[in-house]
């Protein structure tokens, strides 16, 4: 399952991950080589097996709904890089 | 005996007598620390002046008479659960200054028996790794044989325990994170049930994977420590409501009456020979006490156990760290043209690269036209393994087999070469993908380099694995040796 530096280049868009030119041709040969490990899988027949996505049997977990106090606004800014009066900073997200 | 060598069973009794105070337990912790840490590298930071403060606050607590069997204790914390006013980096760059302002349900629950926290430990970086070589910081040594790895992804709080530098130490494990580095430092660790232990605080790496458990110096201190942290936590949705028993009560030294599975799959003919010898003299122990032992059971599909765990880990851990975008908190890069340019760069210069291949992977694995043939597929024999186990538990109590397939390796020989390093997994990783418990503890040495041996069973039968290693410990000091540091 050989991947080409174009896909390889368009996971990282999707995943919002900065690549150098260098970093591509590794990644695109560790990636490819990997998923060739994957292939095994193909050999079991498991059109009538159900996927697990959870190994414990509990679906759609409710809680009372009882208000309660968050966290005070400067304890979670202190770990913001760039606050601005209780908000969180970033560039402009749209365009003129 | 050094005091920070002895169990946690051990010390409380030395302190009930008050032949040791926790300020002197703690002040041996911190010189041993000192002294050996510029060497073994387990800690990422040390907190001295607030464990003073909890010794001291420990102490009172034995004068009060409302002490625990932890209370007083040293321990360290993996970096990747959240404590209050103390960095919590994941070994990555991204979080080098995150400092959390809660605690992690399990921190909480520790401090509340009154453990005294020395330090945060060295880790793989997001806990993805087998070495620990992965730390965006430093690569953790192995106290047994300082130019070898410690295993991972929680090699510092098996470094740290092995060295002396605190008596126990909370891991978490996702594909065999805490069993493979007890194995390879020669400590008692346990990987509990999937929603035995809350999650709340754990910095999320695959969440249907994660698990939280101890390494300890024998497997009477796991049940120590599993007592204190278990249990429902309505802040985890995957939590278990049940009440937890009593692990300490389930430790008697025989085993008559239990059936013992040794798996063929996990003794191929390329296991390492020494590996191989250690692990057969140890089922003979198991023999000896009573045990019934049948080898030759078959489970066909541990061979895809590798495959789907990386392909389901790396899908969960892709989602999971979307959230570092360098907006609310971690590092973040502000030399791009715009808010996407600035979050690449975060992303790019904030990830190491295995954590960057395994975003990589992921999101490849979850993409358009790629879901079908790898995620669903990966969740669909998963289901086939989890099957095969329940199925072989409802003839045996427990499954033997090692831990690792090779002794600790040397720092530097794998990390070239990512599907080396993840092989290093194969025994562990079908636990987690089963969601079932699993104690690892030594079974012996092979040249001189430790070997664990697994014990797996069904959902939550802790008891019944602590009562086997319990057992083969009585029997056995390979866990009381300690390394020439």
């Amino acid at each position: 399952m050989a991947l080409t530096q174009k896909e390889v280049r368009h996971i990282a868009l999707l995943a919002r991950l900065g690549l150098s030119p260098e970093e591509v041709e590794p990644l695109r040969e560790q990636l490819s080589s990997i998923l060739e490990h994957f292939q095994v899988l193909q050999e079991l027949d498991t059109s009538d097996v159900p996927p697990t996505a959870y190994v414990v049997p509990r679906h759609s977990v409710f809680r009372e709904d009882r208000p309660s106090a968050s966290f005070p606004t400067e304890d979670i800014m202190a770990n913001a890089p760039r606050p601005e009066e209780g908000y969180f900073r970033v560039q402009a997200v749209l365009e003129e | 005996m050094l005091p920070h060598y002895r169990t946690i069973a051990e010390l409380h009794q030395l302190l009930v007598r008050r032949e040791l105070s926790c300020a002197e337990l703690v002040q041996a912790a911190l010189e041993r620390i000192s002294s050996v840490d510029g060497r073994v590298r387990a800690f990422l930071t040390v907190t001295e002046e607030a464990a003073r403060r909890g010794a001291e606050q420990a102490d009172a607590r034995f004068k009060e008479g409302t002490a625990t069997p932890l209370t007083g204790i040293p321990a360290a914390i993996k970096d990747n659960m959240c404590t209050r006013g103390v960095r919590t980096s994941c070994s990555s760059r991204m979080l080098e200054n995150f400092v959390p302002p809660y605690d992690a349900a399990v921190v909480e629950r520790l401090q509340g028996a009154g453990m005294v926290m020395v330090g945060k430990t060295n880790m793989d970086e997001y806990a993805m790794g087998s070495s620990t070589e992965n730390s965006a910081f430093f690569p953790t040594h192995n106290p047994w044989d300082l130019e070898r790895v410690p295993g991972g992804s929680s090699g510092g709080s098996a470094a740290a325990v092995a060295a002396g530098e605190a008596v126990y130490a909370l891991g978490s494990d996702t594909g065999g994170s805490i069993r493979q580095p007890a194995g390879f430092c020669s400590l008692s660790g346990l990987k509990p049930t999937y929603g035995l232990v809350s999650r709340y605080g754990l910095v999320a790496f695959a969440s249907s994977l994660d698990q939280i458990g101890p390494l300890t110096r024998s497997v009477a201190d796991c049940a120590l420590v599993l007592q204190a942290i278990a249990g429902h936590d309505p802040r985890d949705s995957t939590s278990i409501p049940r009440d937890v028993p009593d692990y300490s009560q389930a430790l008697p030294a025989d085993l008559k009456g239990l059936r013992l599975g040794v798996p063929q799959e996990y003794f191929p003919p390329e296991l390492e020979p020494g590996v191989a010898e250690v692990l057969r003299d140890a089922i003979k122990v198991l023999e000896g006490l009573g045990a019934q032992v049948e080898w030759g059971l078959s489970l066909p599909s541990t061979a895809y156990a590798l495959p789907v765990y990386y392909i389901l880990a790396p899908s969960e851990a892709s989602a999971n760290l979307a959230r570092y975008d360098g907006v609310k908190y971690g590092f973040s890069a502000q030399d791009g043209d715009s808010m996407w340019e600035d979050m690449e760069h975060t992303r790019q210069q904030g990830f190491g690269p295995e954590v960057k291949r395994r975003i990589m992977l992921g999101t490849y694995a979850l993409s358009a036209g790629y879901y079908d043939a790898y995620y669903l597929k990966a969740q669909r024999v998963r289901t086939l393994i989890r099957r095969e186990l329940e199925a072989a538990f409802e003839q045996y109590d427990a499954l033997i087999t090692p831990s690792s397939p090779t002794v600790p390796f040397k720092l530097g020989e794998k990390v070239d070469d990512p599907m080396q390093m993840y092989l290093s997994d194969i025994f562990t990783i079908p636990v987690n993908i089963a969601g079932i418990p699993a104690l690892t503890l030594p079974a012996g040495f092979a040249d001189g380099l430790p070997v664990g041996m697994q014990l797996m069973g069904k959902a939550l039968s802790e008891e019944t694995l602590l009562r086997i290693g319990h057992a083969f410990q009585q029997a056995t000091d390979w866990h009381k040796q300690a390394p020439p540091l």
